[in-house]
């Protein structure tokens, strides 16, 4: 495969190409371009039902474009070879892409070790002490090392999303979805998240990032990304997206946030 | 309308030997009638469509014939193929079967109540549809199940009642053999129906306590 090159020159570790999708006769993305270098940020913001969550959904298959590709390193996501995936196959690309849901979606029946180590156990084959130790590592990571024993049901929101952190931590990603993983918490829960995140950043993981936390975007984003109708309409860096807009409905959009 | 009370002194004990034929019977019967239900109910997930639409053909037979016409189906069609069984366990086979049918539909229904989330989150850390529902949904859908399950297993011990039709000597047959003898149809009716209501009211009572124990998420 031809690698793209990204905007600052480097070879990049996600390539979207003409990403498509529809609902029905409804074009929710509509030839979808980008690409994201590996240590970097991206953070995507755009009005609701602009496609933010498809465009995520569609990068780890968890919903299956209509047309366009997805290149994690130089493997096409849901590909082997020019054909398609098997499901193992399709399974072991994803599990190296976290992803980090708006509603958390912890497992419900297992505690907050539990949750992160069932990957590590069932995924990686690990032994279920070595799960178990890396779960701990990455719980502690998050700051969550008191409460490995609980159930989600008595976790707050940000420690919760925090456990979902850990969960996609331990399967050692190469790359870090997040789809607006702050806008169903509590706004005193949201600071808590946004620091794990920040950290995660400045270690150089490679992250695209859905969020309206427009000050998280500024200080940690390396570009930003305006979506909306299903296509991107401005891409820049964020001191000049968020101070000089250029499109009218970024401006617009903006206006929103930044009284 | 006057008691014998004689009879009803004769028949509980005779009774109770019946009762105790149903008791095994249906407790072998919804062992592997779960057994059979939960592989169903997992094969209804299968990525083989072939595998799919044979469940639900199965599923669909089982639900949509009167369950005397399987206990006859089982209990002629066997020795056919060539495998002699006795009354008790043609009738083993025949409820085993049927109650395979509705758990089935229970396991799948139960799995299926598991909040999408759930096996979105699975997915997106490699697991594979089988691990999925091994290890996430199946585990999430015991509670849901526990109650549909019950009352299949007191659908299970009012269907034993029609095993009498090929002579296993349960509960209902016991009291048959009392009344051709006796002629006292309404006493022991009567004293059978309090038999199945007594089991089938301590079934209801474990299966609450069984719920209640179940954690809740
Ligand atoms: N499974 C689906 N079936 C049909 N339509 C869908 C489905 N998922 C999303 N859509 C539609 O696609 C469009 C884009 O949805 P998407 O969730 O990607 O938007 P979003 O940018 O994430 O919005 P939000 O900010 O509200 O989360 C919406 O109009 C939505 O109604
Ligand atoms: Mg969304």
């Amino acid at each position: 495969m031809v690698a793209v090159a990204a905007p600052n020159g480097a070879t990049p570790l996600l390539a979207v190409r003409g990403l498509t999708k529809r609902f029905g006769n409804r074009v929710v993305l509509d030839g979808i371009d980008l690409t994201v270098t590996p240590h970097e940020t991206l953070v995507v913001i755009g009005p609701s039902g602009s496609g933010k969550t498809t465009l995520l959904r569609c990068i780890n298959r968890l919903e299956q474009p209509d047309a366009g590709t997805v290149a994690v390193g130089d493997e096409r996501i849901g590909e082997r070879d020019g054909r398609p995936a098997s499901e193992t196959y399709l399974a072991r690309q994803r599990s190296r892409i976290g992803f980090v849901f708006q509603r958390f979606n912890l497992f419900s029946h297992l505690t907050a070790l539990d949750n992160v180590a069932i990957g590590p156990r069932r995924v990686l084959g690990h032994a279920r002490r070595a799960a178990r130790e890396i779960a701990a590592a990455q719980l502690e990571r998050v700051f969550l090392a008191e409460h490995m024993d609980k159930r989600p049901s008595q976790l707050s929101g940000g420690q919760q999303q925090r456990v979902a952190i850990a969960r996609a931590l331990a399967m050692d990603p190469q790359l870090f979805l997040f789809d607006e993983p702050t806008s169903a918490l509590d706004p005193e829960l949201v600071a808590e998240v946004l620091d794990v995140m920040r950290d995660l950043a400045r270690g150089g993981m490679t992250m695209m990032v859905v969020t309206h936390e427009m000050s998280f975007a500024r200080q940690v984003a390396h570009r930003v990304i305006f979506m909306d109708a299903g296509a991107i309409v401005e891409e820049r860096p964020p001191e000049e997206i968020f101070t000089a807009p250029r499109e009218e409905r970024t401006r617009r959009f903006l206006a929103h946030f930044l009284r | 309308m006057t008691i014998d009370w004689a009879i009803v002194e004769l028949a509980i004990p005779l009774l109770f030997a019946g009762l105790y034929t149903t008791v095994r019977i249906c407790l072998l019967s919804i062992v592997l009638g779960a057994v059979l239900g939960f592989v169903l109910g997992l094969a209804a997930f299968s990525r083989s469509a072939v595998v799919r639409w044979s469940v639900r053909g199965y599923v669909d037979f089982i639900r949509g014939t009167p369950i005397l016409i399987q206990i006859f189906l089982v209990y002629f069609a066997l020795p056919g193929l060539g495998i002699n069984l006795s009354e008790f366990w043609a009738g083993v086979v025949a409820l085993s079967l049927n109650a395979g049918g509705f758990i089935g539909e229970i396991v799948r229904a139960g799995i299926n109540s598991v909040e999408r989330g759930q096996s979105e989150a699975a997915k997106s850390i490699g697991m594979t549809g089988r691990q999925v529902l091994i290890y996430i949904l199946l585990p999430q859908a015991m509670r849901p199940i526990v109650p549909p399950l019950t009352n299949e297993l007191v659908n299970l011990i009012k269907g034993s009642a029609l095993l009498s039709v090929i002579s296993v000597y349960e509960l209902t047959r016991a009291g048959q053999a009392i009344i051709s003898t006796h002629f006292v149809p309404f006493e022991i009716y009567f004293l059978i129906a309090l038999y199945y209501y007594v089991v089938i009211s301590a079934v209801a009572y474990l299966s609450r306590l069984l719920e209640r124990r179940l954690p809740v998420w």
